[in-house]
């Protein structure tokens, strides 16, 4: 741990904070603590002069419903999201994501800013949300005015630990459109124990079923590359197509080649790629089957 | 000579201050600064569960949370379960049912337990071993003590 931190600030407004944000640049980021806490303690992440707790900015705070879009407030925790009836009703596949996240410790501290923010690979959150086309709303303040701007989730992520959020900037929300009807979403994730584990890898795959075929196919894939990954090519093979044996061992080859795992504790690159490659094809199947 | 700041907080029903460095876990302001060591540190890490506390009704492990983030909030640790209806009962079907072997999980342990409980409103013994996953037992006890939560939970009537 460093000695660096000079100044602690516990702003109760988000113009506060992205005042601060503006003046004082470089700023460590406290939501839950869940990763910042072991992260620091373990020399892997270094305080900066600065340290902030948002927990009392209340525009961060909440899930609510916008016409078409769901509003995701970053200091929403992962509790909340999994108990949230918008997001029971209109994004199960988050839910679902939130119940095989940790342990019921650290889903009542851990917030969705955090998890994105933290930029894991292996984050929980991330491919679901990637496959229901979220986007992230970047607030700054470099006048009198409080300036908001979106970009997809899939654009946010640089590398471990790495986004393209600027300095002065709080991801304040995550808006995700409302999936349309015949909208069809799961998620899967491996890893050896249930609770408190990363995944080893997590896939999501969502689409809208028409007539025996999925069209606006979108799969991610977690734990298979530096940051969660869109799977474009593995999208195309599956885009349009009739969902029988043929395409899905197409689509599960593709998505073989496509993803770029490495070897750690946690797995072999070529057992992970052998996990995507066969529990794609079991999502497939279910998915064809239903 | 890390930078210090006052907070002021409910701790087990009483208001406090305490003047913690800002890097520091509730963990340590709970054991180091205020003296209450009935709060485990296991692992430091969020894994093991063994420093489970109780901050605005909700379980989290203190050593993942900043003691700073005790600004304000009502914290319960284990101490709070003494004298407590829930926490005399899952004292005596801990015992009763030999749920405590080594003890080290046992603070944390009860803490989820008191939480599953009342919280969540588990009923099953399914419901309370998903409820304390975030808790490690190294002398690997969890029968008995999925056991005892839930006589527990039936002298309760919950």
């Amino acid at each position: 741990m460093n000695q660096g931190i000079e100044r602690y600030l516990a702003p109760q407004s988000l113009d506060q904070a992205l005042f601060a944000l503006q003046e004082l640049g470089e700023v460590t980021l406290l939501a839950g603590g869940t990763d910042l806490m072991p992260q620091a303690k373990a020399g892997r992440a270094k305080f900066k002069r600065t340290l902030m707790n948002l927990r009392g900015i209340p525009e961060l705070k909440g899930v609510s419903r916008e016409g078409n879009t769901l509003r995701l407030g970053a200091l929403a925790t992962i509790t909340e999201l999994l108990h949230d009836p918008l997001v029971g009703e209109h994004l199960p596949v988050l839910r679902e994501a939130c119940d095989h996240f940790a342990s019921d410790q650290i889903r009542n501290a851990a917030t969705l800013g955090g998890n994105i923010n933290n930029a894991s690979p292996a984050g929980d959150t991330l491919v679901p949300l990637l496959v229901l086309d979220a986007e992230v709303e970047l607030a700054s303040r470099p006048d009198e005015a409080i300036y908001r701007r979106r970009m997809p989730l899939s654009e946010f992520f640089v590398g471990p630990g790495k986004t393209r959020r600027a300095p002065a900037e709080l991801l304040s929300a995550v808006l995700v459109p409302c999936p349309a009807p015949g909208h069809v979403a799961r998620f899967y994730k491996f890893g050896a124990r249930p609770a408190l584990d990363i995944s080893t890898i997590s896939i999501g795959l969502a689409g809208v079923r028409k007539n025996g075929h999925l069209e606006n196919v979108r799969v991610a894939f977690g734990a298979v590359a530096a940051t969660p990954l869109r799977a474009l090519a593995t999208e195309e093979a599956l885009e349009g197509r009739q969902l029988d044996a043929q395409t899905i061992a197409r689509v599960a080859a593709t998505a073989r080649q496509e993803v770029q795992p490495i070897d750690d504790l946690r797995a072999s690159a070529w057992y992970r790629q052998e996990l995507v490659h066969n529990m794609l094809t079991r999502m497939l199947e279910h998915v064809a089957q239903n | 000579m890390s930078l210090k700041t006052e907070i002021e907080f409910t701790l087990n029903g009483v208001k406090r201050r305490a003047t913690v460095p800002v890097e520091m876990s509730t963990l340590d302001l709970l054991r180091d600064v205020v003296g209450l060591t009935g709060t485990k540190y296991g692992c430091g890490e969020g894994e093991c569960g063994a420093c489970t506390i109780e901050v605005d009704g909700l379980t989290v492990n203190s050593c993942l949370m900043f003691a700073v983030d005790c600004a304000g909030r009502s914290v319960n640790t284990i101490e709070s379960l003494a004298g407590e209806p829930l926490g005399e009962r899952l004292r005596a079907a801990f015992v009763e049912q030999g749920a405590v072997q080594c003890g080290f999980c046992t603070p944390g342990m009860m803490m989820q337990a008191a939480h599953v409980l009342s919280a969540c409103g588990a009923q099953d013994d399914k419901a309370i071993a998903r409820g304390i996953e975030g808790n490690l037992c190294r002398c690997t006890g969890y029968k008995k003590i999925v056991e005892a939560i839930a006589v527990a939970g039936k002298a309760t009537g919950a």
